[in-house]
């Protein structure tokens, strides 16, 4: 029998109509839903007269447009969110939807809940209207971002029509030198084969830097696929994966749980599988990584120069940023530090912060702002005693949620600030008009939010 | 879904690559929770001279684009803005994924051809900025100013289009493989 790829295998197994001229349609097990890319899908669910086929299936958070001050929504702070986020509580409980919102201890960000109350599993096909669903798939579940029309498809139905994507490799040998995180990976990855690099692929990440990742860090990695052009990323599932998994809210238990863990133990790719696209990257390699433009394929090591602007959309990248060819970054003064987004925003990421800002202040110049994924990381970093760590450095804590991340809420930046941001996207405005977004991982960040500038995180590790 | 088999029009020609759906509409409009009247806020920071520098851009109902276009956010309002400003057709070297897909369930057709040809027709318009376009779906070819270019769209996407064939009919039409489906798991 032909080897197969991890992905094959987990198409395969969720085909219920094979593809022929038409799409497959293929069968959906986790349907994660929130209040920006989900009310437009039940208007039409209810203009058609259709129930909801598998609410069972289907879980709801606020995440995208809610405060992260607090946890009382005020209409006459931003009616249109609030009218939003109500609006998703109301479909929830109409249609028997599970709804973690904003008052509910399990709220956070979409796809830091999924994994976290343990619904992410292995081998699922999951989707989600939010092109960051590429984060399950660090659990070795194919999970993919669509678009409001599909929403309302699988709401409808519990499936969706799909062609199959390229099998990507993406192999990172060797081991990370102290200091680079999975962060800096995939922004590496994204600078070496571009934004588009991975369109109409899924990736799968292997190798052995990725296997000594945690599963925090094997998120992050798959968050950005999306960057890279991938809607999906995959690691396969190990011993670190159902080590995660064990005794979650919605994990199997007893022997369904050893039943689920011999399924999943077969979840990977076979010896001689073949790839359509692969790429090897020696992991030992790897600096700390910044981005300098407004993508996130414009990255470079932290201590490189601006490239020389050759084409036209770098010329206009530059100076949106207001950045010289030639010019380092290093130094380079910043405002406003974020740490937090569905990339960065796990107790891996804010134990590494907090590594950094034990002991130190933030920069009189700058404001940094630290948002927990979810209510669930919140009160264990609380329980750590994280939060004293960073408000005795002067860091704001806040509630869970998207936040300065995509600037729909009261947290973003003024026009011509420059950040550090933990997050995924330094487009154009991401952080609020005008605004100048460094991606970088959270040691980085919160290096240069002790400096008040562009910092090598390495300076500042201990000895 | 609308239908959709020819559009004849004038052409908004705006080539720069990887335009993102945050560019084609920010993250702050999103909280409108009907689909209409996204078009007031397309490119809204941005503001591309090559669109907005024209007079009758809303009445254009074809672009050529760059490559990657629509890529990162899967927004569907972005394809919503792009539809509600008057574009129905778009001529790219390569779109995003998500976005492509959105597109077509919103009856927006996305054309993709090789360089060569996108960088003939973007030549062509140059020219002749008002010149009248003809993308013809059922034919599959583009028409303009003299130039005959032909594209393939896959041919369910084409019947769904030609049609205004619903997809989730579509889905919902194979209720017993999806039944047998969800019984054998
Ligand atoms: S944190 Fe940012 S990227 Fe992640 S789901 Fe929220 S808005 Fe999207």
């Amino acid at each position: 029998m032909q080897p197969k790829t991890l992905y094959d295998k987990i198409w395969e197994s969720h085909v219920v109509v094979p593809e022929t001229d038409a799409p497959a349609i293929i069968f959906i097990d986790l349907h994660l839903i929130h209040e920006v890319t989900s009310p437009q899908a039940f208007d039409e669910l209810r203009e058609r007269n259709l129930r909801l086929r598998r609410p069972d299936l289907t879980l709801g958070t606020a995440d995208h447009s809610i405060p992260t001050t607090t946890r009382t929504l005020v209409r006459s702070d931003d009616p249109l969110a609030y009218d939003q986020v109500t609006k998703l509580d109301t479909n929830c409980a109409e249609f028997g939807v599970e709804l973690f919102g904003i008052k509910s201890d399990k709220q956070g960000i979409v796809h830091v809940i999924g994994p976290e109350v343990g619904a992410t599993q292995p081998g699922k096909a999951i989707v989600c209207g939010d092109s960051h669903t590429s984060t399950h798939g660090a659990f070795g579940a194919l999970a993919f971002g669509i678009g409001t029309t599909e929403v309302g498809h699988v709401l409808a139905s519990q499936c969706l029509l799909q062609r199959k994507a390229k099998n990507f490799e993406v192999r990172i040998d060797g081991q990370l030198r102290e200091g680079i995180t999975a962060k800096d990976v995939i922004l590496y990855v994204i600078s070496q084969i571009g934004i588009g690099g991975g369109t109409g692929c899924v990736f799968e990440f292997t190798g052995s830097a990725v296997r000594a990742m945690n599963m925090d860090a094997r998120m992050t990695l798959c968050n950005m696929s999306i960057e890279g052009g991938a809607r999906a990323g995959l690691v396969a599932p190990d011993e670190t994966t159902f080590e995660y998994l064990k005794g979650r809210p919605m994990s199997p238990r007893g022997a369904e749980w050893d039943k689920a863990v011999a399924r999943w133990r077969e979840l990977k790719s076979d010896e001689g599988a073949l790839y359509d696209k692969q790429i090897v990257i020696d992991g030992s390699t790897i600096e700390p990584m910044i981005s300098f433009g407004t993508n996130p394929g414009m990255s470079m090591p932290i201590t490189a120069r601006v490239p020389n602007a050759g084409n036209e959309e770098l010329k206009r990248a530059l100076q949106y940023m207001d950045l010289k060819p030639g010019e380092p970054l290093l130094d380079h003064p910043i405002d406003v530090v974020f740490i937090g987004s569905c990339t960065n925003s796990r107790m891996t990421d804010l134990r590494a912060a907090a590594s950094i800002l034990k002991g130190r202040k933030v920069a009189s110049n700058v404001r940094a702002v630290i948002v927990p994924g979810s209510h669930q990381i919140k009160k264990m970093a609380e329980d750590e005693g994280l939060d004293k760590i960073f408000v005795a450095a002067g860091a704001e804590w806040r509630e869970a949620g998207c936040s300065m991340c995509i600037a729909m809420n009261a947290d973003k930046l003024e026009p011509g600030q420059y950040s550090i941001s933990t997050s995924n996207r330094n487009f154009e405005g991401r952080q609020g008009p005008g605004g100048r977004t460094m991606l970088a991982s959270p040691l980085t960040a919160a290096a240069s939010a002790v400096t008040g500038k562009v910092t090598d995180l390495r300076r500042m590790l201990k000895r | 879904m609308t239908k959709l088999d020819r559009v004849t029009s004038r052409v908004v020609c705006f080539t720069a690559e990887n335009i993102n759906t945050d560019q084609i509409i920010p993250a702050r409009f999103l909280k409108r929770i009907d689909k209409s009247g996204f078009g007031d806020d397309l490119f809204a920071d941005m503001k591309p001279v090559e669109v907005f520098g024209i007079a009758d851009a809303r009445q254009r109902q074809i672009m050529l684009c760059g490559k990657n276009f629509g890529c990162g956010s899967s927004r569907e309002h972005a394809v919503w803005a792009l539809r509600d400003f008057g574009f129905r057709v778009l001529i790219s070297t390569a779109f995003a994924d998500i976005f492509k897909e959105n597109s077509l369930k919103n009856g927006v057709l996305t054309v993709t051809l090789e360089p060569e040809s996108h960088q003939q027709l973007v030549s062509e318009w140059q020219k002749n900025p008002d010149a009248e376009m003809t993308v013809d779906l059922e034919k599959q070819s583009i028409a303009f100013a003299g130039l005959s270019i032909p594209f393939t769209v896959n041919s369910f996407n084409r019947t769904c289009l030609l049609e205004g064939i619903d997809e989730l009919g579509y889905i919902l039409r194979h209720e017993e493989q999806i039944k047998a489906f969800e019984a054998a798991r």
